[in-house]
C-alpha cells in the first residue's frame, strides 16, 4: 500500500489498498465497464485486464507476455545491487516459458493427475477431523487460522516427503514470499532464502540417502533427454509446490467458509442435494478466485489498445474475469449448482494450475468435513474478518460461532 | 450425438469430467479424454453440453 488511496482505479489502481483487498469486485467492475484494461504507475507500473476475453487473450500470447516474473510487484531479489542467495532459483514451470515450460511441467503433471491425488483424500479427511476436534467443544473457532491455514501446508508437506513437524515455519516462509514480502523486499528475500535453503538440504540428503516412493528422490534421479535435471530446476519445483500449494488453497477454503457462514440456505441445499458438491466447489472457486498472476511484456506492442512497453507487467486479474457478466449470468451471485461455468480460477492456457486437482480435493474435503461436524455456524463479527490480497486473496482471521 | 476433445486446445482443467464423469476422464498427465468411442449415451446429452460450455479452453467439440 502507498500513502494515498486511488481516486480513479482505471488509471491508478492499487492492489494493496485496504479497501481493494477487502472487496476488489466494485473496482474490477468499474474498470471492466469503462476501460477494460487499467493502468497504474504504482509498483513500477503495470496493466490490468479485467474482462474474461482479454484475460484469455493475454494468457494465450506466451511469446508476447512472458511468465519469467509472475509476481504482481517487482521481484526484490533482482532489485538489490548484488544478487541475493538463490536468485537464480525460480519456480518452474509457473515461471517458465516454452520450451523449458513443456518439460518441467511434464515432471509434475503425473503426480497431480486426478487419479494420482486420490491417495491424499483419507489423510486430508483425518487431518480436517483432528483440527475440528481441537475447537469443536468451545463453540467458536477462527476458521481462517485454526482450520483453513492448517490444511494445505500439511497435505503438500506430506506429498513432498518433508514431514509436517515444521508446518508453522513453512506457512511463515510462504507468507513472507507471497503476502508480506510483496511490499517488503527484505522480508521476501529472507523467507525465500530460508525456504530454498531448506530444500537444498533435503535435495542433498536424497542424493546421499535415496528413499522409496519419494518425490524429491524421483526428481534427483530423473533424466530428461538423457540428462539429469539441473539442481536449480529441482529446487525451483520444490519452491513452487510449497509456495503455490499453501496460501492459494488456504484462501479458497477460508473464502468458502466465510461465504457459507453467511448463507444457511446454501448449507441446507448442500445437505439436501449432496450430488451438487462438485459443482458447488467450482462455483465457490469462480466467485472467490484467490489467485492473481502477472506476465512481463517481451517487446513494445500495442495490445487491446494499450501502448505496452517491453518489461511492463501485466496483472492477470483472473478473479475479475470470473465476474464478467458477458460470460457468467448474475456473476456476483453464488449459484452452487451453476450449470455453465467455464471459470479461470486456475488460470487459462498453458499455465493452467498444475495442482488444480489436489486443490479441488482439499477444498471439497475441508468443506464437507466441516459442514458434517458443524452444520450451523455464523460469523461472530463480519467487520472483524481480516483479508490478505494482492497476489492471493482470502480471509486470514475469520471467527465463527456455533452451537455446542 | 458425438463428442471429442481437441487435444491441442485442452489444458487439463478437468471441468468436463466434473460435469459429465461418465463421458470424460483424464489420462496420466491429467489431460482430458473421452471415455469410449465418442458416441454420447442417451440421457447424457445435457451433461455433455454443460461440459462443453464449462470448458475454459473451448476444447470440446459436440456434433448433434
Amino acid at each position: 500500500m502507498t500513502d494515498t488511496a486511488p481516486v480513479d482505479v482505471t488509471t491508478d489502481y492499487d492492489l494493496f489498498d485496504p479497501a481493494f483487498v477487502r472487496d476488489p469486485y466494485p473496482a474490477y467492475d468499474e474498470i471492466r465497464e469503462t476501460c477494460p484494461v487499467a493502468h497504474t504507475d504504482r509498483y513500477q507500473g503495470s496493466w490490468m485486464p479485467t474482462s474474461y476475453e482479454d484475460l484469455r487473450d493475454f494468457a494465450a500470447e506466451t511469446d508476447l507476455f512472458s511468465s519469467e516474473d509472475v509476481l504482481v510487484t517487482p521481484r526484490p531479489e533482482l532489485q538489490t545491487a548484488g544478487k541475493t542467495a538463490y536468485a537464480d532459483v525460480k519456480a518452474p514451470p509457473i515461471s517458465s516459458d516454452p520450451p523449458e515450460h513443456n518439460w518441467t511441467r511434464r515432471l509434475i503433471l503425473p503426480i497431480f493427475a486426478p487419479g494420482a491425488v486420490k491417495q491424499y483424500e483419507q489423510g486430508t479427511k483425518d487431518l480436517c477431523n483432528s483440527l475440528i476436534d481441537s475447537f469443536i467443544a468451545t463453540g467458536r473457532a477462527d476458521v481462517g487460522t485454526d482450520y483453513a491455514q492448517q490444511i494445505p501446508v500439511r497435505v503438500i508437506a506430506t506429498m513432498l516427503g518433508v514431514g509436517t513437524e515444521r508446518a508453522d515455519e513453512f506457512v511463515g516462509w510462504v507468507r513472507g514470499i507471497l503476502e508480506f514480502g510483496l511490499t517488503d523486499g527484505d522480508v521476501r528475500i529472507k523467507a525465500r532464502t530460508a525456504l530454498i535453503g531448506f530444500f537444498k538440504e533435503q535435495v542433498d540428503d536424497r542424493r546421499a540417502n535415496p528413499r522409496e516412493n519419494d518425490l524429491i528422490t524421483e526428481m534427483v534421479q530423473a533424466e530428461v533427454d538423457g540428462e539429469a535435471v539441473p539442481e536449480d530446476i529441482i529446487l525451483g519445483v520444490c519452491n513452487l509446490m510449497l509456495v503455490a500449494g499453501i496460501d492459494t488453497t488456504w484462501s479458497a477454503i477460508g473464502s468458502s467458509l466465510w461465504h457459507l457462514a453467511q448463507h444457511p440456505e446454501q448449507r441446507q441445499q448442500l445437505r439436501d442435494d449432496p450430488d451438487i458438491w462438485p459443482l458447488a466447489i467450482e462455483e465457490l472457486l469462480r466467485a472467490y478466485s484467490p489467485v492473481t498472476m502477472a506476465r512481463v511484456a517481451t517487446q513494445d506492442i500495442e495490445f487491446k489498445g494499450c501502448p505496452i512497453k517491453q518489461g511492463d507487467k501485466i496483472i492477470m486479474a483472473f478473479p475479475a474475469g470470473n465476474r464478467d457478466p458477458e460470460v457468467f449470468e448474475n456473476p456476483d451471485e453464488v449459484i452452487l449448482d451453476r450449470e455453465r461455468n467455464r471459470h479461470i480460477a486456475f488460470g487459462s492456457g498453458i499455465h493452467r494450475c498444475a495442482g488444480s486437482n489436489l486443490a479441488r480435493l482439499e477444498l471439497r474435503i475441508a468443506l464437507q468435513t466441516f459442514l458434517e461436524r458443524i452444520p450451523d455456524f455464523e460469523l461472530i463479527d463480519p467487520g472483524a474478518v481480516t483479508w490478505a490480497g494482492g497476489q492471493v486473496r482470502g480471509p486470514r482471521i475469520c471467527e465463527v460461532t456455533f452451537p455446542i | 450425438m458425438r463428442v471429442r476433445i481437441d487435444d491441442d486446445l485442452c489444458q487439463g482443467h478437468q471441468m468436463c469430467a466434473i460435469r459429465a464423469p461418465e463421458v470424460f476422464g483424464a489420462d496420466d498427465l491429467g489431460q482430458g479424454i473421452v471415455i469410449g468411442d465418442g458416441e454420447v449415451a442417451a440421457g447424457q446429452e445435457d451433461a455433455v453440453r454443460n461440459a462443453a460450455n464449462s470448458c475454459p479452453e473451448q476444447a470440446i467439440i459436440v456434433e448433434d
